[in-house]
C-alpha cells in the first residue's frame, strides 16, 4: 500500500486504531491491558469485538472516545488523531460519539425525559429545547408513555432504551456499545439488537459492540475482531469468520455458541416438515455409544427427519435431545418408537 | 413552678442554641461542601486525581477531628476575639463550632459522593461533560439523598457541640444546664434543658430523613 493509498484509507476509516497499547500500574505490578492493537472499522459498519472477561475489549473500547489514554499509539476519528485534540477540543469531540454500557448508567434521582436532556444541555441547548428533542428520542426507542418515570421503575431492557436515546441525543456519527445486552435476558437482548440495527441503517451511525456473546455478533455485527489477553488475534467479516475461523480462540468462541444468549426468531417452518409424528427423544450417557437411529433406518428401511438435535449438561452428565419425525404416512411409528425405546432411549411428546 | 424569668431564660437559650447550631452547620457547609468536593476529586479514583493536594485536605480534616471540641474551644479563643472581638457569647462561639464542623462536614460529604456509581460519571464522560458540570450536576444531584442524610447527622453533631460550648460563657440550653444543674444543683431545670435538647436533635432528625427520602427517586 502507498502512502496516497494509506491516507485515503485513513480518510474513510471512521475510527482508525494504530498500534495502541495500554499499561496498567496496579499494586501488583504492570498489567498489559492492550498490545500493539490495530483496526480500522469503516463508516455504516457495525462491528463487533469479542473475547472474555480479561481480554483488554472494554479498555480498546474506551480509547476510541480516550476516556482512557492509550499508552501507546494513536486513535483515529475520521482521519483526526484524538491525542492531537486539547482537553476541551476532545470534550466537543465526544459529543460525537454516543457511549451505552452494561450497567445502563443512567441518573437515577433524574426523570427519564432530564437524562435524555443531559447531554443536550452539555451542548448549550436551553431547556424547551431540549424537552423537544428528547421527547422525540424516546419516541424512536419506543418508549414516549415513560417520560416522566424514573430509571429505578424501568425494567432493564426499558433502562438500555433510555441509554440509547441519551446517546443518540447529541448527533452521534459512531456508538459505542460496552457489553450493553450482557445484562439483559435473551428476549431483551434481541429487541434491543433490533433497535441498534435499526439505528444503524436509519441514521447510517457506525457501531462497535463489546460483547463476549458470539450469538450477538453472529446476530447483528458485520465485522468483527476476536481478542485474548489484549491482542486482536483474527479479524474480518463475520460471514468469513464464522465459515472459516482460523485461530484457536476463534473456533473456540464458535463453539461455546449454543445461540442461547440472543432468542432467535422462530424460523418459518417447511409445510412438509410439519406433517407426520414428532417424538422427541433423549440420549443418556451410555446409549451414546451405539448410532441408533442409524440403526433404526436400516431396519426399517424408512427415512426419518432430524429436526433439531441438541446436547445439554445436566447434572454434570452429557444429556443428548433429538427431535425426530416419522414420514407422513408410515405405518411403523409404533414399532419404530418400541426400537427406541428398546434401544434404551427416553421417548416424549413434543409440545 | 418556677419563676417567669426562668421560663423566659430557657426559651431564650432555645433561640440560642438554634442560632448557634444552624448559623454554624450553614457556614460549616460554606466550607465544608467545597473541601469535601476537593477530597473526593482529588482521591487518586476521582476526576483529577491529586496526591498532594489530597494529603494536605486530608491531614487538616484528620487534625481538626481528632482535636476534643472542648480544647479546641480553649485553643481557638485568640482567633475567635480575632475575628468576633470577644470570646465569650452566642457569637463567638460560632466561631469554633463552624471551626470543628468544617472537616465533620467535609468528610460527611466526601463519603456520600463516594456512593456514587464510577458508571454514571463514566457516561457523563462520554457525553463530553466537563469536571464541573459533572460535580455539580452528576455528584451532588445523585448524592443529594446521602448528603442531606449527612446534613442532618451534622446538624445533631453542631448541637451536641454547642452545649459543651456552655462551660465558656457560650450561652443557650447547654449553657443553662451546666450553669443550674452543674453548679447550682436545681436539677428541675437540667432536666428541661436536657428534654428540650433531646426534643430539638429529634425534630432535625425527623425533617432530615422527611426531606431525604422524598427527594429519592431510586424506589
Amino acid at each position: 500500500m502507498n502512502e496516497r493509498e494509506r491516507e485515503r484509507k485513513r480518510d474513510m476509516s471512521a475510527i482508525l486504531v494504530e498500534n495502541v497499547c495500554k499499561t496498567f500500574v496496579t499494586k501488583d505490578g504492570v498489567v498489559e491491558a492492550l498490545k500493539n492493537v490495530s483496526l480500522s472499522i469503516e463508516s455504516g459498519d457495525i462491528y463487533g469485538i469479542i473475547g472474555m472477561s480479561g481480554a483488554g475489549k472494554s479498555t480498546l473500547v474506551r480509547c476510541m472516545n480516550f476516556l482512557e489514554t492509550p499508552s501507546e499509539g494513536r486513535v483515529l476519528i475520521n482521519g483526526k488523531s484524538l491525542g492531537d485534540y486539547s482537553e476541551k477540543e476532545l470534550r466537543k469531540q465526544r459529543e460525537s460519539i454516543g457511549m451505552i454500557f452494561q450497567h445502563f448508567n443512567l441518573l437515577m434521582q433524574k426523570s427519564v425525559l432530564e437524562n435524555v436532556c443531559f447531554p443536550l444541555y452539555i451542548q448549550g441547548k436551553k431547556k424547551p429545547e431540549a424537552r423537544k428533542r428528547a421527547a422525540e428520542l424516546l419516541e424512536i426507542v419506543g418508549l414516549s408513555d415513560k417520560a416522566k418515570a424514573y430509571p429505578a421503575q424501568l425494567s432493564g431492557g426499558q433502562k438500555q432504551r433510555v441509554a440509547i436515546a441519551r446517546a443518540l441525543a447529541s448527533d452521534p456519527k459512531i456508538l459505542l456499545c460496552d457489553e450493553a445486552t450482557s445484562a439483559l435476558d435473551p428476549q431483551t437482548t434481541s429487541s434491543i439488537l433490533e433497535l441498534l440495527k435499526e439505528i444503524n441503517k436509519k441514521f447510517n451511525i457506525t457501531i462497535v459492540i463489546i460483547t463476549h456473546q458470539m450469538s450477538v455478533v453472529r446476530e447483528i455485527c458485520t465485522h468483527v475482531a476476536i481478542m485474548k489477553e489484549g491482542e486482536v488475534k483474527e479479524q474480518g467479516l463475520v460471514s468469513e469468520i464464522f465459515t472459516n475461523p482460523k485461530s484457536q480462540v476463534a473456533k473456540e468462541l464458535i463453539l461455546k455458541d449454543t445461540g442461547n444468549d440472543v432468542e432467535s426468531k422462530p424460523k418459518p417452518t417447511q409445510p412438509e416438515i410439519q406433517s407426520g409424528e414428532k417424538i422427541r427423544i433423549v440420549f443418556s450417557e451410555n446409549s451414546a455409544f451405539e448410532p441408533v437411529i442409524a440403526n433404526l433406518v436400516l431396519t426399517f428401511h424408512e427415512p426419518v427427519n432430524i429436526l433439531k438435535a441438541d446436547t445439554k449438561n445436566v447434572g454434570g452428565v452429557a444429556k443428548g435431545e433429538m427431535i425426530l419425525q416419522f414420514m407422513k404416512d408410515s405405518t411403523n411409528v409404533a414399532a419404530m418408537k418400541e426400537y427406541l425405546v428398546t434401544h434404551g432411549l427416553a421417548i416424549g411428546e413434543v409440545d | 413552678m418556677w419563676s417567669k424569668e426562668v421560663t423566659q431564660m430557657i426559651i431564650s437559650g432555645v433561640g440560642e442554641t438554634l442560632y448557634m447550631t444552624l448559623v454554624s452547620t450553614l457556614l460549616g457547609y460554606v466550607f465544608g461542601l467545597p473541601m469535601g468536593v476537593l477530597l473526593k476529586v482529588s482521591d487518586k479514583e476521582g476526576l483529577r486525581p491529586n496526591a498532594v493536594l489530597y494529603k494536605i485536605l486530608d491531614v487538616i480534616a484528620n487534625i481538626f477531628r481528632s482535636i476534643p471540641f472542648l480544647i479546641l474551644l480553649i485553643l481557638l479563643i485568640p482567633f475567635t476575639r480575632f475575628v468576633v472581638g470577644k470570646s465569650y457569647g452566642t457569637t463567638a462561639t460560632i466561631v469554633p463550632l463552624t471551626i470543628a464542623a468544617i472537616p465533620f462536614i467535609a468528610r460527611m460529604v466526601e463519603s456520600s459522593l463516594n456512593e456514587v456509581d464510577a458508571g454514571v460519571i463514566e457516561a457523563a464522560r462520554s457525553m463530553g461533560a466537563s469536571d464541573i458540570r459533572i460535580v455539580i450536576k452528576v455528584m451532588l444531584v445523585e448524592a443529594r439523598t446521602s448528603l442531606i442524610s449527612g446534613a442532618t447527622i451534622a446538624t445533631g453533631t453542631i448541637l451536641g457541640y454547642s452545649a459543651m460550648a456552655g462551660t465558656v460563657g457560650g450561652g443557650g440550653l447547654g449553657d443553662i444546664a451546666i450553669r443550674y444543674g452543674y453548679y447550682r444543683y436545681e436539677s428541675d431545670i437540667m432536666i428541661v434543658t436536657v428534654i428540650l435538647l433531646v426534643v430539638l436533635v429529634q425534630l432535625f432528625q425527623s425533617i432530615g430523613m422527611f426531606i431525604a427520602n422524598r427527594l429519592d427517586k431510586r424506589k
